[in-house]
């Protein structure tokens, strides 16, 4: 096979329309029957100024253009329904088809998010119930759902930490940050207002105490760390970490994107952390990426609980000798609001239903099985070829997920770890997450979760082994990849410098 | 330019940053090593003239298709002149890193750092 005869892409040839091109003035997709009720003049309800003078430029089309249109694009997807998606920090788990059935039950599906509590008890007490759940996985009692994605349950956090302080009087300005962070944390710190220190890294890969320690004053709010961190290792000195923050009054703040690695086996509140998110969508199975709804609830210890977002769903005695459920609004000293309504209810649904399906003892097999899978594919990688040209990051037992160094590829084969993600493509494989985390070179983070068999693991080892073969023939093969995909390889250095966000209106 | 090359009229800063000394001046700007890990330059985000630099503290931003990383100055000064063509032509970054790719010209106020630099033999065998 040589790189010329791959370059045709049968599927290029039709190149795809958006929506707004299929558009044809006065098509319809339904056509509504007179209204039973009488209808009142939209600007009878509406104030003036903010009625449009012209119509929306809404696309007009048939139902079946619409329901082809979506389909075709969805076809041109890489998602987990088609293929292994090992990308490394976002824990790409099989998303349980059962959570998907309770989700569409009309009670849950067609809540209406404006009705009233005594209206929706039923989900006030799923959303109680997962509180409740989540707080003992954390090891922290008082939970709040409310933040809607993983770096909003950071902004929450920071601002937690904010008011904790201020409530004692104090007001220090620096967050601590690992390097090997996920870009959120030090985004998140800059958007509270606070100023971002690094920390450095070790050789095990964990926090390097001599550094903390000289950085660690009265002026340092919050420590903000991933355990197990961004190169797959688990910090065993975090009694010792949490002791020198809480000593110099600093709280400190659990990043759970990567929960999935310690799900009942260990909890970040038993390790000293005050404030926790979790990613709903990442380690409770709800489908993300893509922009899909997400959740990032935070749990917090007792001495932040006075703090948490309002309103808050709570339990109280119905008088009767039962329970009912309710919001509570009166929190005085509540950061407020995160977001409008009570969040995206869906993900709670899919997650209470995960929890409950898999029970204690099923999400701590969870965990056991990601790490072993990633630990059994770290070792395959570590043999062949790909032992060779991609050695681990930090070589030393894994939790959750591994990274590799693509540097001696780079140096003796001519590819980048970016060339062999693209080629990955043609194998049915999605890349892992590249070029993160930074103080590994030519990164590649591999997170293969506990859903893939071992015979996935093994035809995505292979596929490794094949394409660094190919590019000791002809580094041009990878280079020069993707040839299957609905577009080849992108101009990212177009994209980034003269991005197109807006699609240009049809003539 | 796609071999490694570290000039040897250069002083380098172990955070892959070179410095041109020109008696109480210097001009400043990252090295092909540096261009080479971040990959395409897309955007250069840099300091005004009378900013002041610290050695060893980030003074501007470059961000390539893989991350933004600080640039972090070899030595301290006061800004007396920037590239301004690295604003719409950021490229020029990884073309040509020592000349078309500088960014930063800074009077020096602490003269005496100049000698806690590497040469160019020195930084090349950090790199092995």
């Amino acid at each position: 096979m040589s790189s010329a005869t791959l370059t045709e892409t049968p599927q290029q040839a039709e190149r795809a329309e958006t929506i707004y091109e299929k558009s044809v003035p006065g098509r319809r997709a339904a056509q509504l029957p007179p209204s039973g009720v009488g209808e009142t003049p939209i600007e009878e309800l509406i104030p003036a100024g903010l009625l449009r003078e012209t119509p929306a430029e809404l696309p007009e089309v048939s139902e079946p253009e619409i329901i082809r249109h979506y389909n075709r694009l969805s076809r041109r997807n890489f998602d987990l329904d088609t293929g292994f998606y090992p990308l490394g920090s976002c824990t790409m788990k099989y998303n349980p088809r059962l959570n998907e059935r309770v989700a569409a039950l009309p009670g849950n599906a067609r809540l209406h998010p404006a009705a009233e509590p005594e209206d929706a008890q039923g989900a006030l007490e799923l959303m109680y119930l997962l509180q409740e759940s989540l707080g003992e996985i954390c090891g922290l009692p008082h939970v709040s759902l409310q933040p809607s994605a993983g770096s909003q349950g950071e902004l929450a956090g920071l601002l937690l930490t904010r008011a904790y302080h201020a409530d004692r009087g104090r007001n220090p300005r620096k967050v601590l940050t690992p390097d090997t962070a996920h870009g959120t944390n030090p985004a998140s710190v800059t958007m509270a207002g606070y100023e971002v220190v690094k920390v450095a890294t070790n050789e095990d890969g964990g926090v390097d105490i001599d550094d903390l320690r000289s950085k660690v004053d009265e002026d340092v709010a919050c420590l903000m760390l991933t355990n197990p961190n961004t190169l797959g290792v688990f910090d065993s000195n975090i009694v010792e970490i949490a002791g020198l923050v809480h000593d110099a009054g600093g709280l400190l703040y659990y990043d759970g994107a990567n929960l999935n690695a310690i799900m009942g086996q260990a909890r970040p509140g038993d390790m000293g952390f005050d404030i926790v998110h979790v990613n709903l969508h990442k380690s409770f199975s709800q489908p993300h990426g893509g922009g899909g709804p997400g959740a990032g609830p935070i749990a917090v210890s007792d001495r932040v609980e006075p703090f948490i977002p309002r309103p808050q769903v709570v339990r109280v005695a119905d008088g009767e000798g039962g329970w009912k459920y309710d919001l509570d609004e009166d929190r005085p000293k509540s950061i407020g609001r995160m977001r409008g309504f009570q969040g995206n209810f869906g993900v709670f649904v899919r997650s209470y239903a995960y929890i409950l399906s898999l029970g204690g003892d099923g999400l701590s097999e969870a965990s056991r099985l990601a790490v072993l899978n990633a630990n059994y594919l770290k070792q395959r990688l570590s043999e062949g070829r790909a032992g060779k040209y991609l050695p681990v990051g930090f070589d030393r037992h894994c939790m959750h997920e591994f990274v590799l160094s693509g540097a001696p590829m780079k140096k003796q084969l001519g590819i980048r770890t970016l060339d062999l993600a693209k080629r990955l493509l043609d194998f049915g494989f999605h890349p892992p997450t590249v070029y993160f985390p930074l103080l590994v070179d030519e990164a590649l983070m591999v997170e293969p979760v506990e859903t893939e068999s071992k015979e996935v693991l093994d035809s995505f080892a292979d596929a490794i082994e094949k394409i660094l073969e190919e590019a000791e023939r002809d580094p041009a093969i990878a280079t020069e990849a993707p040839y299957t995909t609905p577009v080849r390889r992108l101009d990212e250095v177009a994209a980034s410098r003269n991005p197109v966000i807006r699609q240009p209106k049809p003539e | 330019m796609s071999e490694p090359s570290y000039p040897e009229d250069l002083r380098y800063h172990p955070e892959h940053d070179w410095a041109r000394i020109d008696g109480g001046e210097a001009t400043l700007g990252i090295t092909w090593y540096a261009q080479d890990a971040l990959g395409e330059v897309v955007f250069y985000d840099g300091p005004e003239v009378g900013a002041e630099v610290s050695k060893d503290q980030p003074y501007a931003e470059v961000e390539s298709v893989k991350a933004v990383s600080d640039v972090i100055a070899p030595l301290s000064g006061e800004v007396i002149a920037v590239n301004e063509s690295l604003a719409d032509a950021p490229e020029a970054v990884n073309a040509d890193p020592y000349e078309t790719g500088w960014m930063v010209k800074i009077r020096l106020s602490e003269p005496s750092e100049v000698d806690s630099l590497l040469d160019s033999a020195s930084y090349a065998a950090s790199l092995e």
